[in-house]
């Protein structure tokens, strides 16, 4: 489930007003006992995170003699054991070495594709939407088989990878999170182009701008909330990556933090206490991003569905 | 012979744009064409290609390790085997199948109820909505680790507070179970946040009607909120039946899909990257999760088009 499905949830072509009223007030005693609800639920979600962070803190010594429901031994030192017997600073680095360049790519291409949609009705229109989209909801373990074969065929020169081959190397993830990740992109973008107005490039085609220039001047810009909230999307599922990761990086050092935390499993999962401070940090970079660019991501996710 | 009557043909392929009739300049037709030959070579080399060469594969015989003159064609001898006598397969689809039932009865519903209350002027909806969907950002694999704190038989929480010693992720009889709690955790946010961007297409003066009519709150979900809903139920469906056929992360995070949690997306991993590599066998696996798939992806895409073409 590295990939996620294309949030495309078609709704009406109404254009949704920007102070659109919530969904109406719930009755009195029906609001009370909802929220008590949603409280306790809310409450029950959070648990397990805050119980992870909680622990990190606490040492092994102490809880294996008192317990977990005990009170004390608080320490910083798991996350200082963690971090240099699970080498984080170097799968940290892998993973943004994997994760900006996907993203730009992804990023890049789709609005290229979605441009051309949005833009022309070529006749294949559907045609081509549809083979990015699809290729986009395939589970990428029916590929695993050709692509892997592919990879360990294709030379790579040795500074470009020490395997020399792509397998093995930081370009076979780039692009192949790229090839999976053009579908939504491809397809919210071009939804989010398709509501700017035509009058503007009527007035640029007059003044004889070239097509490239339409994209790249006019278009990109007005685009922008777009993509940001893409990015955001894209950075959390890119840098979550598991499956391509795991399959097609065989040296130990070479794999991005996700996929590393299951490498240090053998020397982990004895230790709880050091499980959690693994977890908090590989988990701190996404949520750093998610609360930094909530409005974003959230947008993002439901750009599919209004129609930017 | 002059053909005065002769109808300008349209010349290039290039369609009336949105109604008005154009003609690209050669210099713009060929940026056109760059620009969407470049983004669809990967997609088709590393999507499209793939695909079909696993379908190709799945009727040979390869250990992956010797040239493609090394394969040895046995027709369907590989969907045979799988049917038949490979001990691993039934109850893998057995378990996707019950990871299938499983998201839909709890995470979707629960999923679709939060949106819906959440939808309303609430105090605090923003920070429940945040404490709900913040799962959604971690990875699957992460979540693994994360609920191990929970599941640990000397360590995890449960057996501390009840005094018991299940081994969560161990025991085979339960720990498929197990993990699908897990996957709730993130799988109720993600579908809420589905939900929610769907409402928002919900026409506010409806619900208004709805209730000058002194329609019930009951009544107003059923006849007003649900048949808005009608087209994002299709989409949660086929989200959550891909992302059944999918589950890999977490199983593999825990013991590589054995003992208890096989599932057909690590199968196909297990005939790879394990001692017997078996690329026919482990291709015919990776078919009939295509074919699957197909199905559901056909109809995601149906519902698209006609939103497309309603434009």
């Amino acid at each position: 489930m590295t990939y996620e499905t294309p949030v495309a949830t078609p709704a009406p072509a109404r254009a949704t007003p920007p102070t659109r009223k919530e969904g109406g007030v719930l009755s009195k005693r029906r609001g009370t006992i909802a929220t008590v609800i949603v409280a306790l639920l809310a409450l029950a979600w959070l648990f397990p995170l805050l119980w992870a962070l909680v622990n990190s803190f606490r040492e092994y010594d102490y809880t294996q003699a008192n317990g977990y429901l005990s009170f004390g031994g608080w320490t910083t030192s798991n996350y200082e054991q963690a971090w240099t017997q699970g080498n984080f600073g170097l799968h940290m680095r892998n993973s943004l070495l994997i994760t900006v360049p996907a993203v730009l790519l992804t990023l890049w291409l789709s609005s290229m594709v979605a441009f051309v949609l949005a833009r022309f009705s070529y006749r294949f229109n559907l045609a081509l939407l549809g083979v990015f989209l699809a290729a986009n909801l395939l589970p990428p373990q029916a590929l695993l088989i050709p692509v892997f074969r592919m990879f360990r065929e294709v030379p790579l020169p040795y500074f470009m990878s020490d395997s020399g081959s792509m397998l093995n190397s930081f370009w076979a993830l780039i692009l192949v999170n790229t090839a999976f990740q053009l579908g939504f992109c491809t397809f919210v973008l071009s939804n989010y182009m398709k509501t700017l107005p035509h009058e503007i490039y009527e007035s640029a085609e007059l003044d004889g701008a070239s097509v490239w220039r339409q994209y790249w001047q006019l278009t990109m810009p007005l685009v922008r909330p777009a993509l940001a909230a893409l990015a955001t999307l894209q950075v959390t599922w890119v840098y979550n990556e598991f499956f391509w990761a795991t399959v097609l990086i065989q040296q130990g050092n070479k794999l991005p933090v996700t996929s590393a935390l299951n490498n240090l499993r053998g020397q982990f999962f004895t230790d709880t206490n050091l499980v959690a401070a693994g977890s908090i940090i590989v988990a701190l970079p996404v949520l750093v991003v998610f609360f930094a660019l909530q409005k974003q991501f959230v947008s993002g996710l439901t750009l599919g569905s209004t129609k930017g | 012979m002059t053909h005065i009557d002769e109808a300008p043909r349209p010349a290039t392929a290039v369609a009336p744009a949105q109604g008005r009739a154009k003609k690209l300049p050669g210099r713009d037709r060929a940026t056109v064409i760059i620009m969407v030959t470049i983004p669809l070579v990967l997609v088709v080399l590393l999507v499209w290609v793939p695909a079909l060469l696993s379908v190709v594969l799945s009727f040979g015989k390869w250990n992956g390790f010797g040239d493609l003159d090394t394969i040895e064609w046995v027709g369907v001898q590989n969907y045979q085997d799988i049917f038949t006598i490979y001990p691993a397969f039934w109850p893998a689809v057995q378990h996707n199948l019950i990871w299938l039932g499983f998201l839909f009865v709890f995470p979707t519903v629960l999923g679709m109820l939060l949106a819906v209350v959440l939808d309303r002027e609430m105090k605090g909806s923003r920070f429940y909505q945040t404490a709900f969907y913040m799962p959604v950002v971690l990875s699957l694999a992460l979540i693994g680790f994360i609920w191990q704190l929970f599941y640990s038989r000397d360590q995890g929480l449960i057996n501390q507070v009840f005094h018991s010693q299940v081994d969560w992720y161990g025991d085979p009889d339960i720990n498929l179970w197990a993990v699908l709690v897990a996957t709730a955790w993130r799988h109720t946010g993600y579908i809420m946040l589905i939900y929610l961007a769907g409402l928002k297409g919900v026409d506010a003066s409806l619900r208004e009607a709805a209730a000058v009519d002194g329609a019930s709150e009951v009544k107003t979900f059923f006849h007003v909120i649900f048949p808005v809903m009608r087209p994002i139920n299709m989409v949660v469906i086929v989200i959550v039946v891909i992302e059944s056929l999918r589950a890999f992360d977490l199983v593999w995070v825990i013991n590589k899909g054995r003992n208890g949690l096989e599932v057909i997306g690590a199968l196909v991993a297990q005939n790879v990257i394990g001692e017997a590599t078996r690329y026919g066998f482990g291709s015919a696996l990776a078919v009939i999760m295509m074919l699957i798939s197909s199905i559901f992806i056909t109809i995601y895409l149906r519902t698209v088009f006609r939103e497309e073409r309603n434009r």
